[in-house]
């Protein structure tokens, strides 16, 4: 049977809506645009789906603060453009899904997607000052602040931060805006040699340029490294990038200003239509290890060199090799998680790749406090939590 | 009772060894206070693990008694977050100081939590350094640090302790030992770790980043008429999308007694000094500090002075740290307050401070981190007039008052700790104190962690379904279900 969909436009409709299904025992599939609807494991399937689309609003930005309140189902988008209009963003660039929707503040946060943006300014939750949430009894509860400084009470806004949506309904945050730069130049450079890219990646990620971002990017013509900087002094700062690049031992070295089709690929590229994406976190020292993994797979790459983030495209059928080859290669630590998958591939393998022992007990027992009758997102997250 | 003292003591000798577990009372007294001297009460016992192991030991051993225990790094925090409890266990950090790994290419450092603030840094340095600075940062242990997620001089650029922690070793009270990775999937139980002040647990090993030491930095130290035209240049240097390492704002009096006890040169007739630092690439420094000297002489700056050398740099922070010690010359006692407002209501707040100090007859200097809204206000008083000091506290607890009221935060690195427990419900409600409580019951529904802290009231778990799990108390006899 498909589920009802509710779209609550405040945050006491959408409270009263988590707790009218919790004292029926329905289950809620919490959602925003849905541009990432299908990560996660499929978990129960849901008699309700709550979106928050309609809680749309940027309740304030006050640009002189570097802050601004938005409601959760607000389109990443819109809020750019809302900033922009100060010269400030929000440094956050996940992509857009591969139909094209653009995906909301709650949803990034809820689901911890990132882009390049990762590299200088950190993943969502490191951007979130304060945090208004439903619970599933019907409590409206807030964390943290409004203020960039704020130590007072416990950080919530970090616990719902990548918990899809299974400890309750994130309504609103307050975050931390930085100033956009007009001005912007990206170097790069390539090599067909893997460990020629790590090592290129670790020289820059050792030099003192505050780089915005720095990708890696692999598929069966070679590798290649991106490094964008902005700001006043952006293009000498470009050039140093580039000569470390060539020092490093990379052909065909260049200067672009006018780079953004460049990044748009890169972070288009952590997103598939139809084959299956490995987000893999490692150590940045392990690139090379994660490229020879997706190349035996017959995969490509894209990722976060100096964060030791890699998004690896493969076919849907190779994913449990790529997992096979990251594990033997990789070490302790290392996580490949399933985002995009074709339906039925996330019902045969565990998307998260769960590791059983005291860290999961300890997430259960917070699933257990915060919604201890399993009303939302029932089975999507790690350990079928 | 006294059996059950000398079971837990002799647990607590076995696992840290005898000369490591502290029982007489003359060697409880340095343990009375952390940095907040007027909070004081001895422990029951004070135990020193050397080993990780040990401290899993040391509070496995309070889990079985069912007594509760307090963990204490160097002692240094300003809210009383390592306050021991009288029927507890202080369990202390400081033995724990190696420097477990060093890796550059990874940008990443693994310590144990009695490894001090700055040797972190240090170990890592010259290419590399940790960001997070707090002014104690000679003494103080990245243990604490993790507890308070403290920040320091640096946050408006390179953010706090939270942003830098990659893993932790973490024991939980029931003796369970926990690796929590920053990129495990799963709940960020780190980040929520991070800044709870010692109530979820006590982490044992702990893996931080590190970045780039910046290639150049430059000083500049500028007089103004007022604290309003000094903020007038910070709000200029905020709005042309400057993001300095650091502004830090002193007002008239803390300007005098820091120039007592250093004699920097610092002038007198201003009635505000304003530090901003820009680090980073050497090209971004000096066009960024042409920009800065301009704004800040459209801002109304009296005098603006560069420092030339580390020397003169380092006189210019050394003024800044003064600040607190020096406030001794000018007033028997003060009081460290430590309240955030939204940096576009400085001004506003400043004024009422003003009006506060006036009304109360009593003084009040304010440093701050003015990038970040950051404010120290010191309130002066004299022990020795009766009645004072209560009434330097009341001030303390009005000027807070007025930072939540412009919609700032009642700690914005000092912590809650016992000192601000009462303010909480000033900034948060009923549900928002019941869902912190959630998060401390998933983790430690015994309630022996650190108790007292954080929470305005004492508050119980109740129970959730799922498997039984027996309480420490039943455990040891003490109190039965039924």
């Amino acid at each position: 049977m498909a589920a009802t969909t509710v779209e609550p436009a405040t945050f006491e409709r959408a409270a009263a809506d988590l707790a009218q299904a919790t004292a029926a025992g329905r289950a809620v599939r919490i959602a925003g645009a849905g541009s990432k609807r299908l990560w996660g494991a499929s978990g129960r399937q849901p008699d309700v789906e709550l979106r928050t689309t309609a809680l749309d609003r940027i309740v304030e930005h006050n640009s002189g603060d570097l802050t601004a309140r938005l409601q959760a189902g607000v389109p990443l988008s819109a809020a750019q453009r809302a900033f922009a209009s100060a010269g400030q963003m929000l440094a956050l660039d996940p992509p857009p899904s591969p139909d094209g929707t653009e995906p909301t503040i709650g949803g990034i946060l809820a689901t911890g997607d990132c882009g390049p943006l990762r590299h200088r300014y950190g993943a969502p939750r490191e951007l979130v000052l304060g945090i208004t949430v439903a619970l599933s009894d019907g409590t409206i509860a807030q964390a943290g602040g409004r203020v960039i400084k704020n130590v007072a009470g416990y950080d919530l806004a970090r616990l719902f931060a990548g918990s899809f949506g299974t400890l309750g309904v994130i309504l609103a945050v307050n975050v931390r805006l930085h100033p956009l730069h007009d001005l912007a130049f990206t170097a790069f450079g390539a090599s067909a040699d893997p460990s020629t890219l790590t090592a290129g990646a670790i020289a820059l990620a050792a030099a003192p340029l505050e780089l915005d971002a720095l990708d890696v990017a692999w598929d069966e013509s070679g590798g290649r490294l991106l490094a964008r900087c902005t700001g006043a002094e952006a293009a000498r700062r470009a050039r140093r990038a580039a000569s470390l690049l060539a020092g490093s031992g990379l052909s065909a070295v260049e200067l672009l200003d006018a780079d953004s089709e460049l990044w748009a690929g890169q972070r288009a590229a952590q997103r598939s239509a139809h084959g299956a994406v490995v987000r893999v976190s490692s150590r940045p020292t392990s690139l090379t290890a994660v490229i020879a993994a997706a190349r035996e797979c017959a995969g490509t790459l894209v990722g976060r060199a100096a964060v030791g983030h890699s998004y690896v495209r493969v076919e849907p059928g190779a994913v449990t090799l790529l997992r096979d080859r990251l594990r033997d290669r990789l070490p302790a630590g290392a996580v490949a998680t399933l985002l995009d998958a074709p339906d039925g591939l996330r019902d045969t393998l565990d998307p998260w790749d769960t590791v059983p022992g005291p860290a999961l007990e300890l997430a259960r027992r917070v699933k257990a406090r915060f919604d201890p009758a399993g009303t939302c997102n029932p089975g999507v997250f790690v350990g079928g939590i | 009772m006294s059996g059950d003292r000398h079971a837990l003591i002799s647990r607590l000798q076995d696992a840290c060894g005898g000369e490591h577990v502290m029982t007489e009372s003359h060697e409880l007294a340095t343990y009375r206070s952390d940095g907040l001297l007027h909070y004081r009460q001895a422990p029951l016992v004070a135990a020193l693990p050397g080993t990780a192991e040990q401290v899993r030991r040391c509070v496995a051993a309070c889990y079985e008694a069912g007594v509760p225990w307090v963990a204490r790094g160097a002692g240094t925090g300003l809210s009383g977050g390592a306050l021991p409890v009288s029927d507890g266990v202080l369990i202390v950090l400081s033995r724990l100081r190696r420097i477990v790994s060093v890796d550059l290419d990874d940008a990443r450092i693994v310590v144990e939590p009695g490894v001090t603030n700055v040797a972190v840094s240090r170990a890592v340095a010259p290419t590399h350094f940790y960001p997070p600075d707090p002014s104690s940062q000679i003494v103080c242990s990245i243990g604490g640090n993790i507890a308070e997620n403290s920040g320091g001089a640096h946050c408006f650029k390179y953010g706090f302790t939270t942003n830098y922690v990659l893993g932790l070793e973490v024991v939980l009270t029931d003796g369970t030992m926990v690796t929590l990775d920053r990129d495990a999937p799963g709940y960020d139980l780190l980040g929520a770790f991070v800044g709870s002040e010692g109530t979820l647990g006590v982490a044992t090993k702990i893996a931080l980043r590190v970045i780039p030491a910046p290639e150049a930095v430059r000083t500049l130290l500028a007089f103004f008429p007022d604290t309003v035209s000094a903020g007038d240049a910070v709000t200029a240097i905020v709005d042309a999308g400057m993001v300095p390492g650091a502004i830090e704002m002193m007002d008239r009096l803390s300007i005098q007694a820091a120039e007592q006890a250093t004699g920097a040169g610092y002038r007198l007739d201003a009635g505000a000094a304003l530090i901003v630092e820009l680090d980073g690439p050497h090209e971004e420094c000096i066009s960024g500090l042409e920009r800065l000297t301009a704004l800040c002489r459209s801002a109304g700056a009296l005098d603006l002075r560069i420092a030339q050398s580390d020397a003169e740099r380092d006189l210019i922070w050394r003024t800044r740290k003064a600040a607190f010690a020096a406030m001794g010359r000018i007033a028997p006692a003060y009081y460290v307050q430590d309240g955030v407002v939204p940096r576009t209501r400085l001004s506003e707040v400043l004024r009422r401070i003003d009006e506060l100090a006036s009304q109360y007859g009593l003084r009040v200097a304010n440093v701050f981190h003015a990038g970040d809204g950051n404010l120290h206000p010191l309130v002066c008083y004299d022990s020795a007039v009766e009645g004072e000091a209560a009434r330097a506290e009341e001030l303390a607890g009005m000027i807070i008052r007025a930072c939540v009221d412009a919609g700032g935060s009642i700690t914005g690195e000092h912590g809650v700790g016992v000192d601000k427990r009462a303010y909480m419900p000033a900034m948060f409600g009923e549900a928002d104190l019941d869902a912190f409580q959630r998060l401390r019951c998933a983790f430690d529904p015994w309630g022996l962690a650190n108790p007292g802290k954080v929470m305005p009231t004492p508050r119980l778990c109740g129970e959730v379904p799922g498997p039984y799990r027996q309480h420490p108390l039943e455990r040891a006899g003490l109190a039965e279900r039924f």
